[in-house]
């Protein structure tokens, strides 16, 4: 298996990065470079295996955890929109999505 | 006293602070002022002296009321992937550069409320992928610019990742102890390329909130300092059920890991994989791994040989997993609500591209590249399915070699640290050198490395595995190593 330079198109517009055309070029390369190291894993028989999504799995049940329907969380805003790129009248500003 | 301060280990620390033979504020301010001194090793990305100075002179109040916790007044440093109200988290990445975080993560809320004083953050690889700390984008504490962290024993070299500021500024005596985190090895192999000691506990031990995810069901926290003593009582702090914030918190109570550290290794049976010591080991590592071998067996602890015959194939398995989870936890970046935001762009989607091309570095990008392939319709089953596949077999292994033995113990990596810009770029090689940590890694199990010698005057570590939730046994045979041996005291010349 080797990724073309239209995978990697593909996968660059999946992940939401614009790769400059190098940068495409060079990363198609040592992504290929790195499955090479993978064929070995495809080729091992895992027929009847259940997967492992989380290792906890192993120590006990793993079950998802419902927190008490209750208020737990101040009103934080000020400090929670502190880091943000653009913030007017306590909302986050995004361009235009609707025309 | 003071002049010999930064010698002192968190337990010596802690309890001549106690017997109030020095002060917090003495300790913070010679750890400060050798923090500046050396800050060419480029360890630090953030130090407040006024915020440091005054925990530390709270912590005095403590220690003069009588009520000091574990660790009152001890001067600890976080790795920059934990997130702090109080100084500034980059997790190593210009996306995330001068983000400051509206709340503590938990492992940094439970080590303070023992009483430690923070000295700052450290460097790290950059959302904590790498195995060298070459990968980190932000500026160190003294830089105009992003530097790689440097080995205080061959400043040539690098020290090791993703926990590179950490395991320097202990090695440095920059701090008596240092925050970690270990994904793939992040904690146990940086501590094998400075000669510290640090552990990584079972997944689920250490709470994940607050910590910058990579890989959500690899990440652990763990103490990364000089003896196995000291990791225990940092351990004891850090770990708990945190259930309300880590949805993967494992239910068990916060232990006391220093209980066992006295106890007898007569009997204890280690378990040597025969994979951990085959033909990719440099000699020299190889050796100490053999004599730290011969001195447990000195200690009344017996050698069994064992296999984990899929030690190979969890450097694949580790790598479209990490990458998969990367590729969905850093989809949040996306310019909206924190960190770096484009300034040209057309459209929404034009915005979310060009800030993550801007702020992402690209081990960061072709880990995302990799996971978003993985997890990709019609590669889905081939892959990421697959490698939870081989996932599960590789834990299945180490249950079976613990029907044979205790412990696990060899290289906590194949080599000592490489120099600065050796591998050249080229992640396949980075990915290789971490074939002994990830086994581990991927069965959640708890792992640390130990100083065990020095191949060509650089010091290697060997690894030791346990059962789940079996740290304080872990720690016990850290401890009496180091109770028998005085590699762990070693320092570089000039620290």
């Amino acid at each position: 298996m080797s990724l073309t330079a239209s995978d990697i198109a593909r996968i660059a517009s999946l992940a939401r990065l614009q790769l400059a055309p190098d940068e495409s070029e060079r990363m198609r390369g040592q992504i290929n470079g790195f499955f090479d190291l993978v064929e070995r894993m495809r080729a091992v028989d895992t027929n009847g295996v259940e997967p492992l999504a989380h290792p906890v799995a192993t120590i006990q049940d793993v079950t998802l955890r419902l927190a008490d329907d209750i208020v737990s969380e101040p009103n934080n805003r000020e400090a929670n929109q502190r880091s943000a790129p653009a913030v007017e009248n306590g909302l986050f500003l995004v361009p235009k999505v609707i025309e | 006293m003071s002049a010999e301060l930064h010698k002192m280990g968190v337990t010596e620390l802690a309890t001549a602070l106690r017997e109030r033979k020095v002060s917090a504020v003495e300790a913070a301010r010679h750890q400060l002022d050798r923090i500046s001194q050396h800050k060419d090793l480029g360890a630090f990305v953030a130090v407040d002296e006024e915020l440091t100075l005054a925990q530390a002179r709270a912590a005095d109040e403590k220690l003069a009321a009588g009520n000091a916790a574990a660790l009152t007044g001890v001067p600890i440093a976080h790795k920059d992937i934990f997130v702090t109200t109080g100084l500034p988290t980059s997790a190593g990445s210009q996306i995330l550069a001068g983000y400051r975080s509206p709340f503590d993560a938990t492992v940094v809320r439970r080590l303070a409320e023992a009483g430690a004083v923070t000295l700052g953050k450290l460097s790290c690889d950059e959302f904590a992928m790498g195995s060298s700390n070459e990968n980190v984008a932000v500026p160190a504490v003294g830089f105009d610019e992003a530097v790689p962290v440097r080995n205080p024993w061959d400043r040539d070299r690098i020290p090791g990742g993703s926990s590179g500021g950490s395991a320097a500024a202990v090695a440095a005596r920059l701090a008596p102890a240092a925050t970690g985190t270990d994904t793939g090895g992040s904690i146990r192999q940086p501590a094998s390329f400075c000669g510290v000691t640090g552990i990584k506990p079972t997944y689920g031990r250490a709470s994940r909130y607050g910590m910058v995810a990579f890989a959500s069901s690899l990440d652990q926290a763990g103490p990364m300092a000089r003896s196995a003593e000291d990791c225990a009582l940092l351990l004891s702090a850090m770990c708990g059920p945190d259930p309300d914030r880590d949805s993967t918190s494992l239910d068990r109570p916060a232990e006391d890991f220093s209980r066992r550290l006295g106890d007898s290794l007569e009997g204890l049976r280690i378990g040597v994989p025969k994979e951990f010591l085959g033909d990719g080991v440099a000699p020299g590592v190889r050796a100490v791994v053999e004599a730290a071998l011969a001195e447990y067996e000195k200690l009344g602890a017996r050698r069994v040989e064992i296999t984990l015959p899929r030690t190979e194939l969890s450097i694949p398995v580790y790598y479209i997993i990490a990458a998969a989870e990367a590729s969905s936890n850093l989809s949040r970046f996306d310019g909206v609500k924190f960190g770096h935001r484009a300034k040209d762009y057309r459209d929404l989607a034009d915005m979310y591209a060009k800030t993550r091309e801007e702020g992402f570095g690209d081990e960061v990008k072709r880990r995302i590249m990799i996971g978003t392939y993985v997890l990709s319709h019609g590669y889905y089953d081939a892959y990421y399915l697959q490698a939870q596949k081989v996932r599960r077999m590789i834990a299945d292994d180490f249950q079976q070699a613990f029907k044979q033995c205790d412990l696990i113990a060899g290289p906590a990596a194949p080599t000592v640290a490489w120099k600065l810009g050796e591998h050249g770029g080229d992640p396949v090689a980075d990915y290789l050198a971490d074939i002994f940590t990830l086994p581990g890694s991927l069965a959640g199990l708890p792992g640390m490395s130990i100083p065990a010698g020095f191949d060509g005057g650089m010091p290697v570590g060997v690894q030791l595995l346990g059962n789940y939730c079996e740290e304080a046994r872990l720690l016990n045979a850290a401890h009496r190593f180091q109770q028998a041996t005085d590699w762990h005291q070693r320092a570089p010349e000039g620290y």
